[in-house]
């Protein structure tokens, strides 16, 4: 009963602020507000998928950016190529989702036999190969200068782009809910957590690592091709280790292993990215607003190495079991004193 | 008739040290067998040797007359050879109920199903919940494993194991570091396994009136090499194993039974 209650408040809250974001563009009516929540959005599809590999299955990936670089290069190349349409930016998601697929489960079967810093520093390696295959083939990336593209002309209404953005992180986030609920997201649970254990129960880990490496590759390529197409414009910086950096830091602010932690940080980290830099203009210490992220980032990680949503989940667990600890203290002093 | 469990010339060697020597050994089913040994003596090499977590420098292991030397520890699990761990070894930060219940989706191969959640896995649960109840952690369900005692956490160790469902069972330590009045839970529980009567287990301990309580038979392990296999009576005459291992310590007893 509690728990069916419990399920019920957080449904609520999430239509809250579904209902919120469908309504915000219609009410703010800034294009400003509207194009930095088109970038939340975008990031924290990034985000869970990051948070799949070293939230849920415990896999610290330097080379996420080459899954999200690889959705981006697809997404812009084909609307390059052929007559920006739906149909053909669809298809270029289409195209990312198979490329990166494919990718990852090699690096996966590859690499996630070694040992966790091995991995890392290996996916480091396969994402600045990519890097650089994409800064030397010209002729289709057009190096670091990268190139500009016409997107669907339905998305030059900036409010169109902002709802297919927000039903696409809605799907994601519904569909990697079922999946880290589900007995495989269990597994992954487990392999997080003592993969030497989960081996002598009889399940073959290196599946379930390959298996989070290529779902989180899937949806940071989904994020990469809404990407290209809300800037329009694609170069080598898709690839760049900064967007890895960033999908780890939304990660590790909002909450490794909760799904919603991931959004919570790109929110707080876009948020802070659009406003510190604003701040440039009158502090011009802030165009380096890179280093006010070292230090949200260190202190974060000292205080709060569970996240924002982490530590708000411990608080009120703690709360839960003082509050019933309270109420069984109460109902055996009743029974006391009852004749 | 073929034993369920044999070892052949089974030996590892780490550098010049042989932690486990030529050791020819078998069981029947459903057979209760303990190992004894004094510490460094190569039993949880020997489990190690068993479950494929390590590998033999010479020898092989054979489960139902198949060599298992082709076969990693996970297959070895599947094929049906569970085993506990010395140091505890469980998922610290899940709840109890969900460490019995990755053991119970292993025995039920549900191993990639990701379409629906795993709480309409409904019949996983009550396994769980009935593994629970028998070692007598059914109250601590909801807890985070790693805030139980050493003593609940032995006993989770058990569940896991016996929620494999495996036919042999391998047993290393389970009351290492139990204070002396969890031990009779502990004991219990491996006593109504064994009354049940569909398992073969394989124990090491060190406490030796739970390994004469429960054994058929007892084979003695040291530096590396099988000293003796016998019935309990068997063992506790041989004078060899005394001055070895026991060092007199049952003198008392074995001068009543004899």
């Amino acid at each position: 009963m509690k728990t069916s209650n419990l399920v019920s408040k957080y449904h609520v809250l999430f239509l809250i602020i579904l209902l919120f974001l469908i309504a915000f563009p219609f009410v703010a009516d800034s294009r400003t507000l509207t194009i930095l929540f088109t970038q939340i959005f975008i990031f924290s599809i990034l985000a869970m998928s990051y948070d799949i590999l070293l939230g849920y299955t415990g896999i610290v990936s330097f080379g996420h950016a080459m899954f999200f670089g690889i959705g981006a290069y697809a997404t812009a190349i084909l609307l390059n190529t052929f007559e920006p349409t739906i149909g053909v930016f669809i298809g270029s998601i289409a195209v990312g989702i198979v490329l990166s697929g494919f990718v990852s489960f090699l690096v996966g079967l590859l690499t996630l036999r070694l040992k966790s810093h091995f991995f890392a520093m290996l996916t480091l390696a396969i994402s600045g190969l990519l890097l650089v295959v994409a800064e030397k083939w010209r002729t289709v990336t057009k190096g670091n200068d990268g190139f500009t593209f016409r997107a669907p002309d339905i998305f030059k209404d900036r409010i169109v782009f902002y709802f297919c953005v927000l039903a696409c992180l809605v799907i994601v986030f519904l569909i990697l809910r079922r999946f880290v609920q589900s007995p495989l997201g269990r597994l992954l649970i487990a392999v997080r957590e003592n993969e030497q254990r989960t081996r002598s129960l009889g399940f073959k880990t290196l599946h379930y690592k390959v298996i989070a490496s290529v779902v989180a590759g899937v949806i940071a390529s989904l994020a990469g091709s809404l990407y290209a197409v809300s800037l329009r414009f694609v170069n080598t910086s898709v690839m760049a280790m900064d967007i890895t950096l960033d999908a780890l830091l939304m990660t590790i602010i909002g909450g490794v292993g909760t799904l919603v932690g991931p959004i919570v940080g790109s929110v707080v980290i876009e948020f802070a990215q659009h406003y510190l830099s604003g701040l440039a203009r009158d502090f011009p210490i802030f165009e380096r607003w890179i280093i006010f992220f070292g230090i949200i980032y260190i202190l974060a990680v000292i205080f709060f190495p569970k996240g924002i949503v982490g530590s708000i989940l411990q608080a009120l667990s703690k709360w839960k079991s003082k509050h019933e600890d309270r109420k069984i203290f109460a109902l055996e002093k009743d029974k006391e004193h009852s004749p | 008739m073929e034993p369920i469990i044999r070892t052949k010339d089974l030996s590892i060697q780490f550098g010049g040290h042989k932690a486990v020597d030529r050791v020819n050994f078998e069981m029947p089913e459903k057979h209760f067998k303990s190992i004894i040994g004094p510490n460094g003596a190569g039993k949880t090499t020997f489990f190690n040797l068993l479950s494929g977590e390590l590998r033999p420098t010479e020898g092989d292991v054979f489960f139902k007359g198949e060599s298992l030397a082709k076969y990693s520890s996970v297959e070895r699990t599947r094929k049906g050879l569970g085993r506990s761990f010395q140091i505890t070894n469980v998922f610290p930060n899940l709840t109890v109920l969900e460490n019995v219940r990755l053991a119970v989706q292993s025995k039920e191969k549900v191993r990639f199903h990701f379409i629906k959640s795993y709480r309409s896995y409904k019949k996983i649960t009550e396994e769980a919940l009935v593994i629970l109840d028998q070692v007598l952690l059914l109250n601590k369900g909801e807890a985070i494993a790693s805030q139980l005692s050493h003593g609940e956490k032995r006993k989770l160790e058990i569940a896991m194991l016996l929620a494999l469902d495996t036919e042999v069972l391998l047993l290393d330590e389970p009351t290492a570091g139990m204070s002396l009045e969890e031990v009779p839970t502990i004991l219990d529980v491996i006593r109504t396994i064994k009354q049940r009567g569909n398992k073969t287990i394989l124990l090491i301990e060190h406490k030796m009136d739970m390994i004469l309580d429960l054994s058929d038979s007892i084979m003695v392990l040291f530096n590396g090499k099988l000293l003796a296999d016998g019935t309990p009576t068997e063992i506790m005459n041989n004078e060899t194993v005394q001055n070895a291992y026991l060092g007199g310590l049952y003198d008392g007893e074995l001068v009543e039974t004899s």
